[in-house]
């Protein structure tokens, strides 16, 4: 059902996009661009479904491609904050962590008074998928609050202060949500037993689904008036500010944002596994967070998105590399800033109806330089890619 | 009474390595402004050395202090020619991405060498409690504490007094005029990640005396906690870093004491949220005023 | 905008190289889909647990003892004429990495029952996973209370952490302890159940709780909690923790001049003569701990299982060691079971039978005798150690269940 809602928003929110493009070249409207990548979303999630429905894709390898999902919209979340923004939040697992527990705690407490039993979330009911979409947002919203509260002292500071503190601030929820079950005197997070028995809701669907509905908002988000703003910050916040931005509520607004939806993600993440606990989103987590974007690319959608990808896949299918992983992200962290600091796609994004629009105009990249478009509608970033 | 003279001994031990270790971050930021996240790691490799040295060659407690000093002091001099050097003039976000993988490159290649388990670092000699007045003292806190003093002495001397103490100081004031000035700027700042990473060595020591065992995230903590303890103090200040060590250590001390000692990070982390907030510039730093 | 060739090319190949791992990476794994063929002629069994990383020792240690059992079984001549055939998965010690593991021993490698996991949330994450298919996994260290109660299919070897926590507490009672503090690592349920269980034991049987102090993951030092203990002036001191935190505890201890007795459990195991010695020997009198295995134990059952494994493995084994070769045989007890019914391997009934034939046998395993009533838990006997005067385990007494 989320398909639908997208399907519905997509030409409503492309009318306010840009004009007529230049001159003589053919160009694709925005209402057909949205559908065909709407389509192709839709494409993506029934195949998908099918060879899960029909063994092609077995459950193991269904469970990986969740947490490929949850990874993505992780990585392209913190993408908001330090590839737009041009910050560096260290916390990022933190926020994770508030929504993946927020989620968790509404999704069974709320199943406790509807009388939901734990297997009906496999099945798929009306209500569990309202129930589930439910959690997602509050969880998210848990985030988002979590990210206001840090972001508005954390913002003053730049740079380095603001890198150590998030750590702290990601440190202090890892304490807190250890913690805050003895203090209250009543079982929330379930402590350093860690919260169990959450029920499985997250699927192939749901998870895919939630990364196109987020890949699609900070799409948007970055293509508006907003996310000029925001990318103003980032290439110089004076002179931004000199500008008229107003470079508090825009660096806020970013910041929540990337909080938001890394609690969607954690709220996924709860239903994949079905145990939570406070050691599993320390300072390791956000850095491993961080890797996917630096080496994807800052600013870049699509890199984010691949390196979630190939970065969670590589580990499971070779089991090898996996002792080295943690070494190797490290060299590559390392070796990306001095080699190439914008990472591998720099801010590179794909656009379908780029190529489509060059095929129509038969404009080949082979064919001779000077007659190259002046600027065919740049960026559109399909949530297909994965 | 005694237990409050044992506490603040304690407190005292505390704070005198987080005020070493807070020592060379001060250093570091205090000049290239660079944020050392491998700082922290570098004290990791300190205590190995002394493991290596003593447990696995069975060599002198002597020559084990004395070769983990000198192992930090090239490491950070190897770590900021490999890494940092090519990114004198990047933007601060990836020099501090960098930092961050130097540090985890450094944990990780120590679980891969030496694995998960900590190593125990044999004692460094056979006493281990002084007896005062009949309070019982532990020798590792003296000696901490006392080790401490003299080194930040040092540090004070070396700083204001001599030739490259100068030519650090008009470094971290202005690279571009001390390049003018005929001041070799990179050497300079070689020198200074190798007296912070001296430091760092020291704290080593001390700590393998103090807590025996080495493991390959011990340096994250130690080394947040010691950033925490620089920014209190005032990032870039001498005294600053000793006081706002001994504060950290102070707090967890009282924290812990109180029974709370769960919530110790966080007083910590809150403690750099309020003067973060509050006086950004720690409590000896200077207010800077940002070009465009 | 970039608009030349080489990046447009980079950029597709790249894509297109990612895919194509991403494919090559299911591919891989696909493969193990058709094992179930030759299912006739061996009985596939699953090993899991971290392998790599912080709890790895506990991890290898279980791996090893348990792959020692199958391969003894196999040269006795396996189950019912065919052969034990193991699939081991490292997990990490982490919840998501054993669920896939858990998944894809399932799956791609088509087990009929599971040695793991090892730690208690990864644990947890596997029972719950396993329910579902009503898979026998037997855990050989996973201590926590929760872990057995999802469904009636998993199985432990060690005893409870409450159980070990009761132990001690009878223990420093039958000592003549009157006064007893406990210093105790926070924000991990092993620590935490155990103290708790101490605490209220040691209450009921007239021992006065001086002080808990406590303190959290990754700190070095104990100096302020040891001060504060020192001050209420205890007989004993419970360290319900593991044995590296142990080992500084007791050194920080002593030198601020304690020199009275610490108490212990199964965490303790490893504190001396192991990899390091975590403590001096002169710092270790006065010390007892319980747990279910000592190489220093002189019965019979213990000596043959030392010698086979050092034989094996060149090293002398943990009571982690002991306990996967315990969980294996647990495991291969309701194998038989299963086996000698003529049952098709990886059916429902197969599964049930094996469940009942882990319910209905008694299996002597070198940590004593294990056998289930209600549920996952077992009933089996411990033992207190303590350490000679260099260092070396000395067994002290024999409890039973």
């Amino acid at each position: 059902m989320e398909e639908e809602i997208m399907t519905d928003k997509r030409p409503i929110i492309s009318t306010g996009g840009r004009g007529g493009a230049s001159g003589s070249k053919k160009t694709l409207p925005m209402p057909v661009r949205y559908a065909i990548n709407a389509v192709l979303v839709l494409l993506v999630l029934v195949v998908g479904e099918l060879m899960i429905d029909g063994g092609a894709i077995t459950r193991y390898q269904s469970t990986v491609l969740e947490q490929v999902g949850v990874y993505i919209i992780l990585a392209v979340s913190l993408n908001i904050a330090t590839g737009y923004l041009g910050q560096l939040p260290l916390g990022h697992a933190g926020f994770m962590s508030v929504g993946a527990y927020g989620c968790a705690i509404f999704v069974m407490r709320m199943a406790e008074v509807l009388g939901v039993g734990a297997r009906d979330f496999t099945t798929g009911t009306p209500l569990t998928v309202l129930l589930v979409i439910g959690g997602l947002l509050v969880g998210g919203l848990c985030a988002a609050v979590a990210g206001i509260i840090i972001g508005i002292p954390a913002l003053r500071l730049k740079g380095d202060y603001l890198a150590i503190i998030t750590l702290a601030f990601a440190e202090i929820i890892r304490v807190v949500m250890l913690n805050i079950d003895s203090v209250l005197g009543f079982k929330l997070t379930g402590g350093a037993k860690g919260l169990t028995g959450i029920p499985g809701y997250s699927s192939f669907l749901l998870v895919f689904a939630c990364v196109a509905i987020v890949c699609f908002l900070i799409h948007t988000m970055m293509k508006s008036r907003h996310g000029r703003a925001i990318l103003a910050i980032r290439d110089n916040e004076i002179a931004a500010e000199a500008t008229g931005v107003n470079t508090t509520y825009y660096k806020t607004l970013a910041f929540v944002a990337s909080a938001f939806f890394a609690g969607m993600a954690g709220g996924l993440y709860a239903g994949c596994i079905g145990v939570l606990q406070p050691a599993y989103f320390g300072f390791m987590k956000s850095i491993e967070i961080l890797v996917m974007v630096v080496l994807g690319g800052m600013g870049s959608m699509l890199g984010s998105a691949l390196s979630a990808t190939v970065l969670t896949i590589l580990p499971e299918a070779l089991r090898a590399f996996s002792e080295y992983r943690m070494i190797a992200y490290a060299i590559v962290l390392i070796l990306v800033m001095i080699f190439r600091p914008q990472g591998l796609l720099g801010s590179y994004d794909f656009s379908l109806s780029r190529i489509i629009e060059r095929v129509m105009n038969r404009d080949f990249p082979w064919k001779k330089k000077d007659d190259a478009p002046a600027d065919a509608a740049k960026g559109e970033e399909v949530s297909a890619d994965v | 009474m005694d237990i409050f003279l044992s506490q603040v001994l304690n407190g005292l031990q505390l704070g005198s390595i987080y005020a070493l270790v807070a020592l060379g971050y001060t250093m570091v930021y205090g000049i290239i402004l660079l944020l050392n996240f491998a700082h922290g790691d570098i004290i990791m490799v300190g205590a190995y050395v002394s493991w290596l040295v003593m447990a696995q060659l069975g060599l002198n407690p002597v020559l084990a202090i004395l070769l983990s000093i000198v192992a930090c002091t090239l490491m950070g001099v190897i770590i900021d020619k490999v890494a940092y050097a090519p990114l004198r003039n990047a933007p601060r976000l990836s020099i501090l991405i960098t930092a961050i993988g130097v540090s985890y490159f450094l944990e990780n290649g120590a679980q891969l060498v030496f694995g998960a388990d900590p190593k125990v670092v044999p004692a460094f000699t056979d006493i281990s409690t002084i007896n005062l007045g009949g309070l019982a003292l532990s020798f590792p806190a003296v000696v901490t504490v006392l080790v401490t003093i003299v080194a930040t002495v040092a540090l004070t001397l070396l700083v204001q007094k001599s030739k490259l103490g100068k030519a650090m100081r008009a470094v971290s004031e202005d690279m571009g005029a001390a390049r003018l000035m005929g001041i070799n700027v990179n050497s300079t700042i070689s020198f200074t990640f190798a007296v912070g990473s001296a430091l760092a060595g020291i704290g080593a020591v001390l700590y393998a005396m103090a807590y025996t065992q080495a493991s390959p995230t011990m340096g994250m903590m130690l080394g947040t906690k010691a950033f925490v303890a620089a920014v209190l103090g005032g990032i870039g200040s001498i005294p600053g870093a000793v006081v706002g060590g001994l504060i950290v250590g102070f707090a967890e001390m009282i924290v812990t004491w109180l029974g709370l000692s769960v919530w110790k990070d966080a007083v910590v982390f809150l403690l750099l949220i309020i003067v973060l907030i509050v006086r950004p510039t720690g409590i000896f730093g200077r207010t800077m005023s940002e070009k465009v | 905008m970039f608009e030349n060739v080489s990046r447009r090319q980079f950029v597709t190949g790249s894509a297109a190289a990612a895919l194509a791992l991403g494919l090559v990476g299911c591919g891989g794994n696909n493969g193990g889909d058709s094992a179930g063929d030759d299912a006739a002629t061996s009985i596939k069994v699953g090993i899991m647990g971290p392998h790599s990383g912080d709890n790895a020792q506990y991890g290898l240690a279980c791996l090893n003892g348990a792959q020692l059992y199958f391969d003894q079984l196999n040269a006795d001549g396996g189950i019912n004429g065919k052969e034990i055939e193991t699939f081991v998965y490292d997990e990490k010690g982490d919840a998501t990495e054993a669920v896939n593991a858990y998944n894809s021993l399932v799956q791609n490698d088509g087990v009929t029952g599971i040695v793991g996991d090892v730690t208690t949330i990864p644990s947890i994450a596997v029972a719950q996973a396993s329910v579902a298919d009503n898979m026998p996994c037997v855990t050989p260290s996973a201590t926590a209370a929760d872990v057995v109660t999802y469904g009636t299919n998993t199985f432990r070897a060690c005893v409870t952490d409450p159980v070990q926590g009761v132990v001690m507490a009878d223990f420093a009672s039958k000592q003549g302890y009157k006064n007893v503090a406990t210093l105790y690592k926070t924000g991990d349920d092993y620590n935490e159940g155990v103290n708790k269980a101490f605490c209220e034991e040691a209450e009921s049987l007239g021992i006065t709780i001086t002080t808990q102090e406590s303190y959290s993951d990754g700190d070095v030092d104990f100096n302020t909690q040891i001060t504060n203990i020192l001050a209420t002036n205890p007989d004993a001191i419970l360290l319900p923790n593991y044995y590296n935190e142990d080992g500084m505890i007791v050194t920080q201890a002593r030198q601020q001049g304690y020199d009275k007795v610490f108490l212990g459990v199964d965490g303790w195991s490893g504190i001396y003569g192991g990899s390091e010695n975590y403590a001096d020997a002169a710092d270790l009198h006065d010390c007892y701990y319980c747990c279910a295995f000592s190489a220093s134990n002189e019965s019979d059952v213990t000596k043959q299982f030392i010698a086979d494994y050092e034989a094996a493995y060149d090293e002398t084994p943990t009571n982690f060691c002991a306990l996967g070769y315990d969980a294996a045989m647990v495991l291969a007890a309701g194998l038989t079971a299963a086996e000698e019914a003529g049952l098709e391997a990886g059916s429902e009934d197969y599964k049930q039978a094996v469940i009942d034939g882990i319910f209905a046998s008694t299996v002597d395993g070198v940590t004593g005798s294990i056998s289930y009533e209600d549920n996952g838990d077992p009933v089996k006997s411990s033992l207190i150690i303590t350490f000679a005067e260099d260092g070396s385990e000395v067994t002290f007494d024999t409890i039973e269940a």
